[in-house]
């Protein structure tokens, strides 16, 4: 076997070697960059599709009429949630909208719903009751800007 | 050790494809060796290599098959530089047989023993693989496995059991076998180490008092540290396994460190360490002689084996002088410990930055597996297996090229020894099992979990 053989074997070697080890690292490095994030195509879609029907509906508010829910009072207190993806479950599930840490809520506890310029709440037969002013609820009420909603310890409004 | 983990929303991939992708890539590196071996020594491409390739291929094929049945989001990258190290190992081994059959015909030959070793330890990767489904479930074997390992590191010491090989026992006679326990031992301790520790970091990790900008353990927790400190310097004493008690000793700081995420740990234990060291320099000759080897090699007369290592990877510069162009058999056990040696003689810096890059991809892959993983447990184990194989190439190559003093380690996956190569595979198969689950998209809980019972407001 000549000379010249043997050295291009040598070095021909040594480059399987590191060939070898280079694309165990890019394997390393797309396993590091490459990973998908955690969300499936289905579920954008129909978030893009919610997003697409909710859209047009500020538009046609009035102004003066209320945007969002404020969280007075109670665990959650400081949150705001949006009025654009009404209907609004409120409760203690997955589920829920407005997803309150109370232990005196129920899992679907009520919901917040609009009928023309009118805003609703409605109690879904929950265990504690909800509460309008001191009252309370035993069928869908409207509710104004300012009136508080009690629920289980937490107290909500509409603001604008 | 925080339990938060950041990467949540971040799927990792199965990645079967890439691992099978890479054990073919690992696949030619191996033939390959075992093919410029051959052109090498002989001049001609040997007869059997495609015999020899479709063995390592069934090998190969068959760990995949396995991996993607029953672990299928494991970690990639491990198995196929395990396969690439094993086979570069077994045709750098089958080389100085060919060279050691050359001078004498009636040499000793290892390559067909290592061979099947190697079957055997893939039959104990899927044998841990398909037996362990859960790495969790180790945790129950805590307290056993410490004993287990116990009882490995004492039967060396046994009259009829062990042997001493070389001047260190650490052998044990199985009919025709001989066994080397403490690789195995090294696992045990492991399993051991972090049940341990799962259960009583808290109190080690707490617990202490502030002196120079460092928090010092209190005075009771130092138990264990102790206790393990003892039984490093019993191996050193009574097995005079200078390389062995480094690792234990090392193994259980850094997960010590790991688990409490104290530096006061590494302080008390690198001084009891230092001090060990020093009063074993002091008492026993055989630690003397390695020092004196390691300091002054040309003129040391123990010094034989490191020094005609360090010709031999000098002769092979920056290329090497080519697979069976070199003269490897001149360095006293180029087939086990110094291995590495061989390597650098036959493929020169290059070829051993390329091993040691590997090397430094599993402890990654280990560490990497570590971070992923949701439960304590996991994360403890597979550190202190990605720190055994750190440890012990760097002690074993440290020693080969001087620098630090040569202790006796096996060079995992690629030097010959049963034990050894069987107790790598294991450690393999384990961290796999843990990157599997680590790896497992989590499974969705949202929904019922949160929906318990509503508390009644009390009327009065």
């Amino acid at each position: 076997m000549s000379e010249l053989t043997l050295m291009l074997i040598r070095f021909a070697y040594l480059a399987i070697l590191w060939i070898f080890v280079l694309s165990a690292i890019s394997v390393v490095r797309s396993d590091m960059f490459g990973a998908r994030i955690e969300t499936t195509p289905r579920a954008e879609r129909r978030e893009q599709k919610r997003a697409a029907k909710n859209r047009p509906k500020p538009a046609k508010r009035p102004r003066g009429a209320p945007t969002h829910v404020l969280i007075v009072d109670g665990a959650n207190a400081g949150e705001t949630i949006s009025l654009d993806d009404a209907p609004l479950l409120i409760g203690r599930g997955s589920d829920a909208a407005i997803r309150l840490d109370d232990d005196y809520v129920s899992t679907r506890h009520a919901r917040i719903a609009a009928s023309g310029d009118q805003w609703f709440v409605e109690d879904l037969g929950s265990t504690n009751g909800t509460y309008l002013g001191t009252q309370r609820l035993s069928q869908p009420a409207t509710i104004q800007l300012g009136t508080t909603i009690r629920i289980g310890k937490t107290t909500l409004e509409l603001r604008k | 050790m925080s339990s938060v983990n950041p990467l949540r929303g971040f799927t990792h991939r199965r990645r079967r494809g890439a691992e099978l992708f890479l054990l073919i890539l690992s696949l030619l590196v191996g033939v390959g060796a075992y093919i410029a071996v051959g052109v090498g020594v002989e001049g001609a491409v040997p007869a059997d290599f495609i015999g020899y390739g479709g063995w390592l291929a069934v090998l190969c094929v068959l760990c995949h098959v396995v991996v993607r049945v029953v672990a299928p989001y494991a970690d990639p990258v491990l198995l196929p530089v395990v396969a690439a190290l094993n086979g570069l190992g077994l045709a750098m081994i089958h080389r100085i047989d060919l060279a050691e059959l050359a001078e004498n015909p009636d040499a000793n030959t290892f390559a067909r023993d290592q061979l099947i070793w190697m079957t055997l330890g893939v039959i104990t990767f899927i044998g841990v693989l398909l037996v362990l489904r859960d790495h969790r479930r180790l945790q129950a074997f805590t307290y056993t496995s410490g004993l287990a390992a116990l009882v490995l590191l004492v039967m060396p010491l046994l009259p009829v059991l062990g042997t001493e090989i070389n001047g260190a026992r650490i052998w044990i006679n199985v009919g025709p076998f001989s066994f080397q326990p403490g690789e195995v031992a090294k696992v045990c301790l492991v399993v051991f180490f972090a049940g341990y520790l799962v259960l009583h970091r808290d109190a080690l990790a707490l617990a202490g008092r502030r002196f120079a900008g460092i928090d010092f353990p209190r005075g009771r927790d130092l138990g264990p540290i102790l206790v393990m400190w003892l039984v490093s310097l019993g191996v050193l004493v009574f097995q005079q396994d200078l390389g062995s008690s480094l690792l234990f000793f090392g193994l259980f700081l850094v997960m010590l460190y790991v688990a409490t995420e104290r530096p006061g740990w590494l302080v008390v234990g690198s001084t009891l360490f230092a001090a060990g060291a020093y009063v074993g320099y002091l008492l026993f000759p055989h630690v003397q002689a390695r020092f004196d080897a390691w300091l002054h090699p040309f003129s040391s007369d123990s010094s034989y084996q490191i020094v005609q290592g360090m010709y031999g990877q000098a002769w092979g510069g920056l290329v090497g002088r080519g697979l069976g162009q070199g003269d490897p058999t001149l360095i006293p056990f180029s087939y086990s410990d110094f291995i590495v040696a061989a390597m650098g003689e036959e493929l020169g810096l290059t070829g051993v930055m390329a091993i040691i890059v590997l090397y430094g991809l599993i402890v990654e892959r280990g560490l990497r597996t570590a971070l992923v993983c949701r439960d304590a447990f996991g994360k403890l184990v597979a550190t202190g297996l990605a720190v055994v194989f750190a440890l012990q190439v760097f002690v074993v190559v440290g020693g080969v090229t001087k620098l630090i003093p040569l202790t006796g380690l096996t060079t995992p996956f690629m030097s010959y020894g049963g034990s050894s190569l069987i107790a790598n595979w294991a450690i393999i198969a384990l961290l796999l099992r843990i990157s599997d689950q680590a790896r497992r998209p989590l499974p969705d809980l949202s929904g019922p979990a949160d929906d318990d019972a509503t508390q009644v407001v009390m009327v009065r």
